[in-house]
């Protein structure tokens, strides 16, 4: 018997390269990652080239410079003698507001509707199926500029709020004005031992957190819970308000009233604000009703047959069994939808919203002629919020997931 | 570099710019990508025979300034800004309807003209010493000396800007007008509320909803948005000018033969107008003994307009194509046109205003 003979080893080819599936993959890994460099490279030669041609440079001083322009909500201090940076920084806190508001809405909108589209009562799941339909098929943009209309178009000017006999009268004990040019509610204002309130209010919360916790755990130990909800309240609004009438009332409400032209002190919430953020809010609870009607059709029916074998009420299994699970599929998605809604904001300049495209994309960008710098802070920043968004929610969706044991 | 510059060339001179109204984001867009990636100019040296290729003009205007750019009802581009591109087309083509007109928000004008998405950017644009400089435009010349105004409901009861204290103030963002409000204000000691728009027709409808007491522009603007209102003798431009606007059109830097077409073609509007060349008499000069007006027209033999690469026609057609500066201003701005603008510092030197063509010889 002769041994079985090998192959004879061939020697390296460079043909090999591309016939041998040993090398293969990696080759053209390579190739493709050459033409990648070349393409990136041509680009940003050509641009600093014709940039130069242009007489252009690329330089970021104009951050520096005065603005010389006014921006109408500012979160910071900020003037027309503020420079250009000031007046992306007012932007971005702008944009951050519209993103953070925007969001908190339309996730319990979205729960709530998502739940309410599940119900057995025919009439509310339609609607509720109406209601996401509807933001869900036409463009934001359309949904902004007409909340925006709604809201300048059939509300009355501050001036009809004026004379004996007004056209237009205050709501709730004349401390709300609604008005074309945005809605004025009372500021609180801090007195002297207001900073006690505070205090004791932030201690009313962690005693709260705290008993939550040991209600929790008694539940488990036991089985018996005790009435969490209502002792909660209880506990974080009395003490305050004992506190609050013991010192002798040391936060009162600044009151807007009309001057002028328009309605003096108070809080000022724009029409442009309240049309961006309503509609965002809107839009994207259409989404996450979606995403959460989805979550919890996901659930197995095992789950909630065998909690109302146990004896549970319908509202006890949603909260205990259904959304608990519900939440690990739900949360994923979500982060992309709040990506959306804090992307989709930069629509703002359709209702004269000063967000940071209308600041720094906008004002700044055409008062300095810096477009390529201006545009590339802008591509920075809202990747720079996007990443931070997804880091942060993906740290808390590791906390709902089931840890394998 | 030779094939990014051939690139460029062929890429710009495809842009086709379809949609006049709106969707100026995604032009703004577009500009920054262009600049971005395939760079938007530095081989823009030949603009005359990119235009004469494509054998039409791309002119940026006004997405609606009554007066300046608008469409009027049989659907074609009228305006003072209009009358200056026709003119300058017929100079070039010897037609004054082939130009293309591309309208720009003022956010977008600047970065359009600089990405090669108009040949010329004739939108009622101040011209200041930084956009001349740092935003490398060139100016051609000031076809309009105008001022910033105020437009007030007269229910209202205010009769002078002093008396805006505390006003909300709707304003185009990204003009000259946002910067001076600012001065203006602070400079008077009152405080205001500015509501950002993006153009005039946006303005408009924020003002008659009452979302702004005040709506401020160029005077020249209001007044040409005043007449067009439903009921115009419930409005009010204040009499105070808060600004120097002098208004003209502008190409890029870097190709000085085309700025020279352009600022010439102005010129010749005006001295037209001064030696009473008018679109119906341009054609019974031909026996003055006025060597300039010869030379204007062509009639003579001497052909200038060859330095520049025009036709030795090229003024006669311009200002056949609407008439002189006088005439187009009327038809425009003036009485003809029902906005009734005075001429003003806008007539010519010869009748006291400041229009003074350098001579052309």
């Amino acid at each position: 018997m002769s041994s079985p003979t090998l192959p004879p080893s061939e020697s390296f080819k460079f043909s090999m390269l591309l016939s041998d599936t040993r090398y293969r993959g990696m080759s053209l890994q390579v190739i493709t990652f050459i033409i990648f460099m070349a393409a990136f490279f041509w680009l940003v030669d050509n641009t600093i080239k014709n940039l130069a041609l242009l007489d252009k440079d690329v330089s970021f001083n104009f951050l520096w410079l005065r603005a010389g322009y006014d921006i109408n909500q500012r979160l910071i201090p900020y003037t027309s003698d503020s420079t250009h940076g000031m007046a992306a920084l007012v932007g971005i806190l702008n944009t951050l507001l519209v993103a953070f508001v925007g969001c908190i809405i339309a996730t319990f909108l979205g729960l709530f509707v998502g739940i309410l589209r599940l119900s057995k009562n025919w009439i509310v799941a339609k609607l509720m199926s109406a209601y996401i339909e509807g933001f869900r098929n036409v463009p934001v943009l359309l949904w902004i500029v007409m909340v925006f209309a709604l809201l300048t178009e059939f509300t009355p000017a501050p001036r009809a709020f004026k004379g004996a006999e007004p056209e237009a009268t205050m709501l709730f004990f004349e401390s709300v004005a609604i008005t074309n040019r945005g809605t004025y509610f009372p500021a609180p204002v801090l007195a002297e031992g207001a900073y006690w309130l505070l205090l004791c209010f932030g201690l009313s919360i962690v005693a709260v957190i705290y008993f939550i916790r040991f209600a929790n755990k008694q539940k488990k130990d036991t089985g018996k819970s005790l009435p969490t909800f209502w002792i909660s309240v209880a506990a974080i609004i009395f003490p305050t308000l004992i506190l609050f009438f013991a010192m002798g009332q040391p936060v009162s409400l600044e009151y807007p009233y009309l001057k002028g032209f328009n309605f003096k002190d108070g809080i000022h919430l724009r029409n442009s604000f309240l049309a961006l953020t309503l509609a965002l809010a809107f839009y994207t609870s259409a989404f996450i009703a979606e995403i959460v009607r989805a979550g919890i059709m996901a659930v197995s029916k095992g789950q909630s047959e065998a909690a109302a074998s146990l004896g549970l009420r319908p509202n006890k299994i949603m909260s205990l069994i259904i959304l608990p699970q519900a939440l690990r599929i739900i949360v994923p998605p979500l982060i992309s939808n709040y990506l959306n809604l804090t992307k989709n904001s930069s629509l703002a300049i359709a209702v004269g919203y000063m967000d940071v495209r209308g600041t720094l994309g906008g004002i700044t960008l055409n008062q300095t002629g810096r477009e390529l710098e201006s545009m590339l802070l802008l591509m920075g920043f809202y990747l720079a919020v996007s990443l931070l968004i997804s880091s942060f929610i993906n740290y808390f969706n590791r906390s709902f997931q089931i840890v394998v044991r | 570099m030779c094939i990014g510059k051939f690139y460029v060339h062929t890429e710009v001179s495809k842009l086709k710019i379809k949609v006049k109204e709106g969707k100026n984001m995604k032009k703004l867009f577009f500009g920054v990508l262009t600049a971005l990636a395939l760079a938007a100019g530095g081989t823009f040296a030949g603009t005359l025979d990119d235009v004469k290729a494509r054998g039409n003009l791309l002119c940026g205007v006004s997405t609606g300034a009554p007066g300046f750019a608008t469409v009027d009802d049989s659907g074609k581009d009228v305006g003072f800004d209009v009358d200056y591109c026709r003119a300058l087309a017929a100079a070039i083509f010897g037609d004054p309807m082939a130009v293309k007109f591309v309208g720009l928000t003022s956010a977008v004008r600047f970065t359009a003209l600089a990405a090669g998405e108009v040949d010329i950017l004739a939108r009622n644009t101040t011209w200041t010493y930084s956009r001349d400089t740092d935003l490398k435009q060139t100016f051609l010349g000031v076809n309009y000396y105008d001022g910033q105004g105020f437009m007030v409901k007269k229910e209202l009861g205010v009769k002078s800007t002093t008396e805006l204290d505390g006003a909300t103030v709707c304003i185009q963002v990204g003009t000259t007008t946002e910067l001076n409000l600012a001065d203006y204000f602070k400079e008077n000691g009152m405080s205001y509320e500015p509501v950002p728009t993006a153009d005039n027709a946006e303005s408009q409808q924020q003002y008659l909803a009452g979302a702004c007491d005040t709506y401020t522009t160029d005077a020249s603007a209001l007044h040409g948005t005043r007449v067009n209102l439903e009921n115009p003798d419930d409005h009010l431009v204040l009499p105070e000018i808060i600004s120097k606007e002098p208004l003209g059109p502008l190409v890029r830097h870097g190709d000085d033969n085309w700025a020279d077409i352009g600022r010439w073609v102005l010129n010749a509007l005006v001295i037209a107008e001064e030696k009473g060349i008018t679109k119906a008499n341009i054609d019974s000069w031909k026996d003055t003994k006025d060597a300039e007006i010869h030379r204007l027209l062509g009639t003579g033999d001497d052909d200038i307009l060859a330095m520049v690469g025009l036709p030795k026609n090229a003024m006669y057609n311009a200002i056949k194509a609407g008439g002189n500066y006088g005439e187009i201003f009327e038809n425009n701005l003036g009485a003809t046109s029902g906005i009734n603008i005075e001429r003003g510092v806008n007539a010519s030197w010869t009748k006291g205003g400041i229009l003074y063509s350098p001579p052309f010889r």
